[in-house]
């Protein structure tokens, strides 16, 4: 039975956490993730897990045990935001090349400089090219699921990767929502009992992890990486299946939000989609076919799903909380490599929009909208690349 | 039973790091590993930070460790090790393993006193049950001899090189080993691997006290010290009795000299075979030279009153 609660999405993550009760997890502070290991360590604290907790001296160290833990065979997770996931930058490519399925929170936030503590993706943009599987979450409830749902998927016995859940700092970490929590025995049978692959701890097989390997073979294991990337759609379909069945909610690789007969249409992550879908419902009620597409799968992307979904739009706005300076959107990017092959695409612009925590207002998805629809009738693209609600 | 450590005994155990490394003819580094894994009478598991002995040890599918072995980067064995013994206790206190296991991370200098310190502090402060050994052969060897903070005062390296106007390293090499013990850990020792038999009885110690260990060992490198390949356990025999490496050990906290030299040799003795410190026999760098035995004398009159006084 469900249990209908109002709680923050750090809660919610903290919560799928415990109902997994993994073997190992690394802790380090940093903001808005604190919240939800600290809630974590009260759990160690009052035996409600079993798990191991590695209390380390920065978030580097933090991956490095994380990665040291999953090596030796066993269930590890930890979380993290912002400069915290750019201090593991070298070890989240060591956890993905040697294929352990660690699973982490990312709580999005803004990186330095300036200073900013606020949720926008920059974080883990700068991680999309990591080997890690992300999956990013609007709100509490689905923060929750893809959490839990994220074990199934990185500890597949064909996949075995790590994955990051990525939801928005404040905006879902530390806003108390409706939501609803999967009976701990019920995600225990879920997610299942954790599968070893080469474990370290086979102390009658020895095995040597992150040998040297230069010109002759480097090649054929980045190949192999590649490769895997290709099989996690379909166990993330598979996964998804399975749990809605457990818990009547739906998941896809993105979801689409009355996109069906859409002539323009939004692409936008995490939690300004939730804003997006009201203004995109308003317009509806005055007759613009306005839908929404908003990624849950970004790694591997969902290029040719995508593309079949966007391909009877005319104008589409890509939206990114987050910039690659002298580029475009990291969303853009796909979203454009995505529609090339089309014979017949729409026209497409970026908007740069909520860097460091910036609100994302509903009349910031107006003004995109009734620009797409100008652009739709025939109207000109000014300027592809935008930033929006930007203080002259 | 532990296997009793005389050298017919020892040879007639496995070794766990085997022939057919790549490391350089006379480098003291496996030397000491094998020394390290012939002393533990338990079933190990070995983390290793980026650096020679892990360059040549595990190269594509050939490896010459016998037992479970782990490299992540360089900065990182004791975090990354420090997470294999956490998933241990773990499962071990979910009644999934058994054995006691001990695990061992070894890392060079670069990887332990400088880019590694961190991760090093925080693990020993941690508690983790491991022990880390350091080879320090005082530089960045494996990427061509480059200046650390454990290089000696005075040594020419390619970062630091002896020129015409800066005579080589001017700044003392930092003690580690007592910045270990001071993280109150129950054991930090110095070894050279010319004393086999008082490495060895280390590492038997280190493993019989539960909780984080630390062994800083000295290992010469014929490319980065310019001597003679068949001279590593000549020179660190040379390193310990004139007491530029002294041998002791830090035992919750009371400190021990385990071997004092007879006649303490001038470390000039050390110094002369090696090629990094030919230029501070030039007579423009005899106060250098001169100013390196004042570093050696003090430091070692300063050991022996913390071994008097037992602190």
């Amino acid at each position: 039975m469900a249990k209908v609660v109002a709680v923050t999405g750090n809660e919610a993550c903290a919560n799928a956490l415990r109902q997994v009760n993994p073997d190992v997890c690394g802790i380090y502070p940093i903001t808005p993730q604190t919240d939800m290991m600290q809630r974590y360590a009260s759990f160690i604290a009052n035996g409600k897990v079993t798990t191991e907790s590695i209390l380390v001296e920065s978030e580097h160290s933090s991956m490095s045990a994380c990665i040291g833990a999953a090596a030796a065979g066993g269930r590890v997770i930890t979380a993290t935001s912002s400069q915290g996931l750019a201090l593991m930058w070298e070890m989240l490519h060591i956890a993905s090349g040697d294929r352990l399925p660690i699973i982490m929170p990312v709580v999005n936030r803004a990186l330095s400089a300036p200073l900013n503590i606020h949720g926008d993706h920059s974080d883990a943009m700068g991680a999309r090219d990591t080997g890690w599987i992300q999956i990013w979450s609007e709100n509490a409830q689905e923060s929750y699921d893809n959490t839990i749902q994220a074990f199934r998927i990185g500890e597949h016995m064909d996949i075995r990767l790590p994955v990051m859940v990525c939801l928005d700092g404040f905006i879902i970490s530390h806003s108390i929502e409706r939501m609803e929590y999967l009976e701990d025995g019920e995600v225990r049978d879920f997610v299942g009992e954790f599968k070893n692959f080469l474990p370290l701890l086979d102390l009658e097989k020895p095995k040597s992890y992150g040998p040297l390997i230069l010109t002759d073979l480097y090649h054929e294991y980045k190949r192999a990486q590649h490769e895997v990337m290709t099989k996690v759609k379909d166990v993330v379909l598979d996964v998804a299946k399975d749990f809605e069945k457990l818990s009547g909610r739906k998941y896809g690789l993105f979801e689409s939000y009355r996109l069906e007969d859409a002539d323009i249409a939004l692409v936008i992550l995490n939690s300004a989609a939730g804003t997006s879908k009201d203004v995109i419902d308003e317009f509806r009620q005055r007759g613009v076919k306005a839908g929404l597409l908003k990624p849950r799968l970004f790694r591997p992307f969902p290029y040719e799903e995508a593309a079949e979904a966007l391909k009877n739009t005319k104008a589409v706005c890509v939206m990114d909380r987050a910039d690659s300076f002298g580029g475009y959107g990291p969303l853009f990017m796909e979203i454009t490599s995505a529609l090339y092959h089309l014979k017949e695409r729409p026209v497409l612009i970026n908007k740069i929009y909520g860097l460091g925590g910036r609100d994302y207002m509903p009349s910031h998805a107006e003004l995109v909208l009734n620009e797409l629809n100008e652009i739709a009738k025939g109207g000109k693209v000014k300027i592809i690349k935008e930033y929006l609600g930007v203080r002259e | 039973m532990a296997t009793g450590l005389t050298l017919k005994e020892l040879s007639k155990k496995e070794d766990r790091f085997t022939h057919g490394h790549r490391m350089c003819a006379g480098c003291g580094a496996p030397t000491i590993v094998k020394m390290v894994l012939l002393a533990t009478d338990y079933p190990v598991i070995a983390a290793n930070a980026t650096g020679c002995l892990e360059v040549s040890s595990c190269i594509s599918e050939y490896t010459a460790w016998k037992i479970p072995w782990i490299h992540t980067a360089f900065e990182n064995a004791a975090a990354t090790i420090s997470g294999v013994e956490t998933m241990y206790r773990s499962l071990k206190k979910q009644g999934k393993i058994d054995k006691d296991v001990k695990f061992i991370a070894f890392g060079g200098d670069g990887g332990t006193y400088d880019i590694g310190l961190q991760s090093l502090s925080g693990a020993m402060e941690r508690g983790h049950d491991m022990l880390y050994v350091c080879y320090d052969n005082g530089a960045y060897m494996n990427t061509g001899i480059q200046r650390s903070s454990a290089t000696p005062l005075g040594a020419d390296t390619t970062t630091c090189p002896a020129g015409d106007i800066i005579p080589g390293k001017l700044r003392v090499r930092k003690n580690l080993t007592k910045i270990m013990a001071a993280h109150n850990i129950p054991y930090a020792a110095q070894a050279s691997p010319s004393h086999w038999m008082d490495l060895m009885k280390k590492v038997r110690k280190a493993h019989e006290f539960i909780g984080p260990k630390f062994m800083n060992i000295l290992s010469p490198c014929n490319r980065g010290w310019r001597s003679q390949t068949n001279d590593a356990i000549t020179l660190s025999r040379l390193g310990v009795n004139s007491c530029y490496w002294p041998l002791y050990e830090i035992e919750d906290g009371v400190t021990k000299i385990t071997y004092t030299p007879k006649d303490k040799i001038p470390v000039a003795d050390f110094m002369k075979p090696q090629g990094r410190f030919k230029h501070l026999f030039a007579p423009a760098n005899e106060w250098l030279l001169k100013k390196v035995q004042e570093e050696v004398d003090k430091e070692w009159e300063k050991l022996k009153k913390q071994a008097e006084c037992g602190c």
